[in-house]
């Protein structure tokens, strides 16, 4: 590097050192970053199916994918597809994660609830969640009922856990002082371990968010007529490659968007912790 | 005011924390608790507290038999233990949720006056030093007014300036509600400082072996000659003990059983 390249790069630096606003910037930056390979590796394809080397039939190009997308859009299918996957998610993941909250509460503050039923919930979380299909269709029917039954559960076993594993690892000093102030067991929940384990409990709802979007794609794999699964199913019968690999890419943003507003949500309950890191 | 009667307690393990402990406190009197390692002094404030169940024996706060943690009875712990979760303000307020809001904020801002850290009220206890954090447990110990206030090492974690000042914050807020305090301590000077009385403990079992009054006024100078005759006998009573806990076996103990 000559003595001119040193200058050039340090000007640089500092110019954009100057402009005042590092965190955007940053942030900018990682998602440049985060985007580059997929981007190539898409540029790269598109080329490819343009010059000829591949005719794109069963992996689509790029440009026929978004074309895809934007035909969807504009007929509204698009949009209803979106609503009922995210109406099911949030349906099941809220019943999930609320059963999941309350019962791995109670079970980490009562050793005798704990006892009575831990063992049948990890049973239960033995058996993998889509055997519980066909009597959920016998219960609920064939409608929404067992599809948003299906991801309460998928939600359910990560937040229950994580719920429990957190309060049994709360640090005794702490709960001594809930002793000294002769907080009742309601009391000692809810103002010394709930609030202890508020970190722990929003990285069980993430992961718990998580499994709602799988298991989303399993119920409506199985018999729907509206959603991003029904998409799926619908572009491998008609054979349209173009319209799964448009599903896919929907249920990925939506996927990363959910988990961001879940961690933007979770963000100020959080704003006490000594972390060498910022949360997440 | 205080009253402790032939307080016992042996662990599951069958080693004895404490044997036969008598000692009764005035009220307003500071007393603390010095001697070596293991001669029970926290199993002693933990069954005062009500944190644990004694083995036999009693303890009384004007009358009434503590078996279970008391509104009458404050700790202060080793560390600060406060909630990470709270605010300063929150975390002092932590004992005072019976009382309206504005006679919390006003005991809060009382109290943080008191401990020099007025305005920190929305500090997260992230953001206070050891010794800052420390005075917040004070407070927080002290808020709900207790009888009795109990002590355990509570500065040891401390430099000797902060320690020091700690010393005077405290002695400070004991003028202003004269709570009955009994402190665990390992450190001669601490004691001579704040105490008047010295009760050395003998360890294996822990039992009391002397008690020593301090009776000249505070504030203390570490450098009068009456600081330091205080100061020598408590190190005095502290030799005997350890000496004394080691060659003689128990009378009801046969021979055998001294394997030293």
């Amino acid at each position: 590097m000559t003595a001119n390249d040193l200058a050039l790069q340090q000007a640089g630096e500092a110019a954009s050192g100057s402009e005042g606003q590092p965190a955007a910037a940053g942030w900018l930056k990682g998602l440049a970053v985060g985007v580059a390979l997929p981007a190539l590796l898409a540029l790269g394809w598109e080329v490819a199916v343009r010059a000829g080397v591949s005719n794109g039939r069963l992996v689509p190009p790029p440009s026929r994918i978004l074309a895809t997308l934007v035909d969807l859009w504009r007929t509204g299918d698009l949009v209803m597809h979106i609503v009922a996957t995210l109406r099911r998610v949030a349906l099941g993941f809220a019943f999930g994660a609320v059963a999941g909250t309350i019962l791995g509460g109670i079970s980490g503050a009562s050793a005798m609830f704990r006892r009575l039923t831990d063992p049948m919930f990890q049973g239960f979380r033995s058996v993998p969640s889509i055997a519980w299909v066909p009597l959920f269709v016998l219960w609920f029917g064939i409608f929404e009922a067992p599809k948003v039954m299906l991801i309460a559960v998928g939600v359910f076993f990560p937040v229950y856990l994580g719920v429990l594993g957190a309060i049994q690892s709360v640090d005794r000093k702490l709960v001594e002082v809930g002793q000294v102030f002769r907080l009742s067991q309601a009391q000692m929940l809810r103002r010394i371990l709930l609030p202890a384990i508020l970190p722990s409990w929003a990285v069980a709802l993430r992961s718990g968010l998580g499994l709602g979007f799988m298991f989303v794609v399993a119920a409506e794999l199985m018999g729907a007529s509206e959603g991003l699964g029904y998409l799926l199913v619908d572009g491998q019968q008609l054979g349209k490659p173009d319209q799964i690999v448009a599903a896919i890419i929907v249920f990925a943003l939506l996927g990363k968007i959910a988990d961001a507003v879940l961690v933007r949500l979770s963000a100020p309950l959080l704003a006490w912790q000594d972390t060498a890191r910022p949360a997440l | 005011m205080l009253t402790i009667e032939a307080l016992t307690k042996t662990y599951a393990g069958g080693t004895t924390a404490l044997s036969n402990v008598s000692l009764s406190m005035q009220a307003g009197e500071i007393v603390a608790l010095v001697g070596g390692s293991g001669c029970g002094k926290t199993t002693l404030l933990r069954l005062v507290a009500g944190l644990d169940r004694p083995s036999g024996g009693s303890v009384a706060v004007d009358g009434n038999v503590v078996t279970e943690p008391n509104a009458a009875v404050g700790l202060i712990f080793q560390e600060p233990r406060l909630l990470p979760w709270l605010s300063v303000a929150d975390n002092i307020a932590f004992g005072l949720k019976h009382l309206p809001r504005k006679e919390q904020r006003a005991r809060v801002d009382f109290a943080l006056m008191r401990v020099g850290l007025a305005g920190y009220n929305d500090r997260w206890p992230r953001q206070l030093s050891g010794g800052q954090a420390q005075r917040v447990a004070i407070s927080r110990a002290l808020a709900p007014e207790p009888k009795v206030l109990l002590l355990d090492e509570p500065f040891s974690a401390l430099d000797a300036f902060t320690r020091a000042s700690l010393h005077d914050h405290l002695l400070a807020l004991w003028a202003a509600q004269r709570p009955t305090m009994l402190m665990v301590t390992h450190d001669v000077e601490e004691a001579v400082t704040l105490a008047d009385r010295v009760v050395v403990m003998q360890p294996r079992p822990g039992r009391i072996f002397a008690q020593i009054a301090i009776d000249f006024p505070r504030p203390r100078d570490p450098l009068s000659d009456a600081f330091i005759a205080a100061k020598r006998r408590i190190l005095e009573a502290l030799d005997g003990s350890l000496s004394e806990s080691r060659p003689k076996p128990k009378p009801d103990e046969s021979p055998a059983a001294a394997w030293w």
